[in-house]
């Protein structure tokens, strides 16, 4: 049984009680510790600066051409804080309660009820760094119900709270750049991690420009490089967003936790065709005033798809408005697992609609006929102008295209109370790790939790073992350095030396598709386990047939992808036997098998309350499973029900 | 919706920083309407890879619009034909069967190639370190809600911070200035209450990191404005003027 080292005492003193117990470094030791932070998004931007600020000395690394780029810019919709501004009921042990049975009582009492007190915190600190934050005429903060929440706890920055939040954390940390307490290292990917006796104590990274290999060295590291979303090839991922670092970390002993919880977001633009590169997520804001809905026959869907006629030709009585139909409380405003799931089930009955029978209808004529198009404008009119232009249509006039898409991934690197995974020294933070949103995210906490480890709990957390290992100087002139740079160089090599007659992306369309059918919205034990052959002879096929082009020492994104793609390869296989072996279905994790009547998700809470956390143990060796079982003492676990 | 096009593409090759660079042409067969222009050059190099030959380097990343790493001047405009979209963004059905498209990378002194079409803009970085923030540490800080700012403030200090650092606002301007670009910071700062204790050290810190960086100077023709995918308004620089301005009479 693995031991998270969840502090002792009431949920709501744990934190509290933890931040006394923890050792502090004394302060004028902190200049002799070295922090390698690696990603700079929201967590790792956040942890760079928080950390600098307490007086230790930060390198930090992106593989961007600037720390600003990493994609919690992306985010659209919001970031949750328990601040009960507009007084309609909530508190950090509501945010808690909503969190804990989003997640489909898979994640932990403790972590989740420290996120929810420290999200007061992260409001604080945006606004007082200048983050324009949506405001009343009053002159304060505005809050909306974002994602079925029944209290407005989401405060947002029009469509952009993303950018806006990251620009914050950014510009934090270029306070510590110029005053020379962080060294940033752009365009650098980190290829490997290096332990000593056990303890992680830096990293080996490429110099994407000229292709040097490098050794940094520091008492921790930090890993906060995002999600594994792109082993779907199809997601709401930027392009670049890899699993390299997570999974490099994993093969030196880092365990990797649930990684079959991936999130599908149901309001995404649908695929137009296979030059495909990724899909666009559009906020689930919509869904507030949008009705979901599909043509009640497979015949009129087929009439649809090869043009012959159109959505508003449809009459009342031949459409079918599944959410409102099927869950008449909740009726669009469903969890996204939820809404994702019945608009793959009414697209494999046939009744899909555009050219691929690969979407449904968001339409928004009813509440164009309610508040007029100038309202509806008002509330959505980036969103509108994006599909636009993306779809070549008019939403105003034709509704919606939808299709869910691959969009976040609960599942990450097992970390313990104090974010640390289970080698000594390296930590994971923000969607890298996997510890607070259990099988199912909710909307507006990704950017909560990524601020939350990053500015309120690594700056206490980490002090605790930095105190114990002591200040001495890290030696990067020991052997183990020097060994995992050579194995770094050789798999540089052995890339370079493929030229085979198949692309990298090519392999990677085809991991997404076996990924996507057999390990996406809905799995079965039979399918899995196809796929996890189908996926052994791809990485087979990879290592004999595949192109990489030209050579180390350039600007080289064959062999870039080339490594990316090759970790996805081992990732996949290892998603597939997390997703076998849970014989169960929580959250974002459906097995066909395990459903109620409803056709819901069904949990067998006796034998699966617990977190798989899986640990490496050699190429092409089966994964050894230890587990983490979860306590429930302040929230009875119950059947989520949405009817 | 039209059929698919055949284009002509001439793309500018470039190994390194240190090479001079030309336009290469190459075949665009068989590009759907619907295809980002990314996407037209995604597929361009699939091409290229099979027949073993190096393929053409571009910045991107979220294609979604808002990381701001995706660039190129395409016929001459910096994120093509379209207003307020970035390359991206930017689908084929802009363009016609048979076009041939010209494609540059950004050209600016400050943004030095790296290879083909991807250029160095970490100067953008360090004219952000020099001022670009509010000097405050982590903890400590008042309730959100006791900085109350009137929504019309608000609401024009968030224009400016729509900026994406894309770097459009250079390549667009004949004398690669970064105007735009520096204003729109210093602008969301000296707009909001929180920026009011360096508002003038900000100012002057980050315009002479900006000349140091060998940007040029601005000579009003508003290029930058119309090019800028975020519309951020030339007012910003104006304002920028006048911030600095004070800060040289603040000074003394």
């Amino acid at each position: 049984m693995l031991d998270a080292k969840i502090p002792s005492g009431p949920l709501a003193e744990k934190w509290n009680k933890h931040k006394f117990d923890l050792k502090l470094v004394n302060p004028s030791n902190k200049r002799k510790y070295d922090i390698i932070v690696v990603g700079t998004g929201l967590a790792g931007a956040s942890a760079a600066a928080s950390l600098a600020e307490l007086g230790y000395n930060v390198k930090a690394f992106c593989f961007q051409d600037s720390p600003r780029r990493a994609h919690s810019i992306a985010a659209q919709g919001g970031i949750n804080a328990a601040k009960n501004y507009p007084n309609d009921g909530d508190s950090v042990f509501r945010l808690f309660y909503d969190t804990i049975k989003g997640g489909d009582y898979r994640s932990r009492e403790g972590n989740v009820y420290r996120l929810a007190e420290v999200s007061v915190n992260i409001i604080d600190q945006c606004v007082a760094q200048g983050v324009p934050f949506a405001r009343e005429y009053g002159g304060l903060l505005d809050n909306r119900s974002f994602g079925g929440a029944q209290v407005s706890r989401t405060f947002y920055a029009r469509g952009q709270t993303g950018q806006q939040l990251l620009l914050g954390a950014y510009s934090a940390l270029n306070r510590q750049i110029n005053l020379g307490k962080v060294k940033m290292y752009t365009r650098s990917e980190m290829l490997d991690v290096v332990t000593v006796d056990g303890k992680a104590q830096g990293i080996i990274t490429r110099n994407l420009i000229d292709g040097t290999v490098e050794t940094h060295a520091g008492h921790a590291v930090l890993l906060c490089t995002g999600g594994y979303g792109n082993v779907f090839y199809l997601s709401t991922n930027a392009m670049g967003s890899n699993v390299t670092a997570a999974w490099r970390a994993h093969k030196r002993g880092a365990y990797m936790a649930n990684p079959c919880y991936t999130q599908i977001h149901p309001t995404c633009i649908p695929v137009s065709g296979d030059h495909q590169s990724k899909l666009t997520l559009m906020s689930e804001s919509l869904r507030n005033d949008g009705r979901v809905w599909a043509p009640k026959t497979v015949e009129l869907a087929q009439k649809i798809q090869k043009g012959e006629i159109k959505a508003i030709d449809l009459k009342e009585d031949e459409r079918d408005y599944f959410l409102e139909r099927k869950y008449p409380s909740f009726g669009n405003l469903v969890p996204r697992d939820v809404a994702s799931r019945n608009a793959k089930q009414v697209c494999d009955e046939g009744r899909g609609v555009g050219k691929t029978g690969l979407a449904v209808y968001l339409d928004f004529a009813d509440s164009i006929k309610r508040l007029g198009e100038d309202t509806v404008a008002a509330k959505y009119g980036n969103l509108f102008d994006m599909y636009r232009q993306i779809t070549d249509e008019n939403p105003y006039k034709l509704p919606m295209r939808i299709y869910p898409a691959v969009h976040y991934t609960m599942g990450g690197l097992w970390v313990d109370y104090n974010l640390m995974t289970s080698i000594p020294g390296l930590y994971a933070l923000g969607e890298a790790n996997f510890s607070d949103h259990g099988a199912n995210r909710l909307g507006a906490s990704a950017l909560m939790q990524g601020l939350a480890d990053g500015y309120f709990v690594i700056p206490y957390t980490l002090g605790d073992y930095l105190a114990k290992i002591g200040p001495a100087p890290i030696d990067a002139n020991r052997p183990e350095f020097a060994k995992v740079k050579s194995e770094v160089e050789d798999r540089i090599k052995t890339l370079l030396s493929l030229r085979g007659n198949k692309t990298v992306d090519e392999y990677h369309r085809d991991l997404g598709k076996i990924m996507w059918e057999y390990c996406g919205m809905s799995r079965d034990a039979e399918g899995l386990k196809k796929a996890k052959g189908m996926i052994s002879e791809l990485r087979a096929d990879f290592w004999k047939n595949v192109i990489v082009l030209g050579e180390n020492e350039e600007v080289n994104q064959s062999l870039e992808k080339a490594g990316r793609v090759a970790d996805f390869l081992e990732l996949g296989e290892l998603m597939i036997d997390d997703a076998l072996n849970r014989d169960e279905s929580c959250g974002g994790h459906f097995r066909e098998e395990y459903q109620t009547p409803e056709g819901e998700a069904l949990r067998n809470d006796d034998d699966f309350a617990y977190v798989a956390a899986w640990a490496y143990q050699g190429d092409n060796m089966p994964e050894e499973l230890h587990k983490e079982q979860l306590e429930f003492e302040n929230v009875k676990l119950t059947q989520r029900s949405y009817k | 919706m039209s059929g698919n096009m055949n284009l002509t593409l001439k793309v500018w090759r470039q190994k390194n920083s240190s090479t001079s660079g030309k336009f290469v042409t190459y075949k665009a067969p068989e590009i759907s309407p619907d295809m980002s222009f990314l996407e037209m050059l995604d597929v361009v190099n699939e091409g290229l890879v099979k027949k073993s030959e190096d393929p053409i380097q571009f910045d991107h990343d979220c294609r979604e619009g808002i990381c701001g790493m995706c660039s190129l001047v395409i016929n001459g405009e910096p994120h093509g034909p379209k207003r307020a979209t970035t390359t991206c963004q930017l689908h084929m059905r802009s363009f016609n069967d048979g076009d041939t498209i010209v494609i540059e990378p950004w050209r600016a002194s400050a943004f030095p190639v790296v290879k083909d079409l991807a250029v160095d803009r970490s100067s953008f970085d360090r004219i952000q370190q020099a001022g670009g923030y509010v000097s405050i540490g982590t903890g400590g800080v008042p309730d959100a809600n006791e900085i109350a700012i009137p929504k019309v403030i608000a609401d024009e200090a968030f224009n400016s911070a729509t900026c994406i650092g894309c770097g459009a606002c250079v390549a667009a301007c004949k004398n690669a200035s970064a105007m735009l670009f520096v204003s729109a910071k210093i602008s969301q700062y000296a707009m909001l209450p929180q920026g009011q204790p360096e508002r003038y050290a900000r100012a002057e810190a980050m315009v002479l990191q900006m000349d140091d960086e060998g940007f040029g100077g601005c000579t009003n023709t508003y290029a930058c404005e119309a090019q800028c995918p975020k519309e951020i308004k030339v007012t910003n620089i104006a304002r920028m003027n006048r911030e600095f301005f004070n800060a040289e009479f603040i000074k003394g």
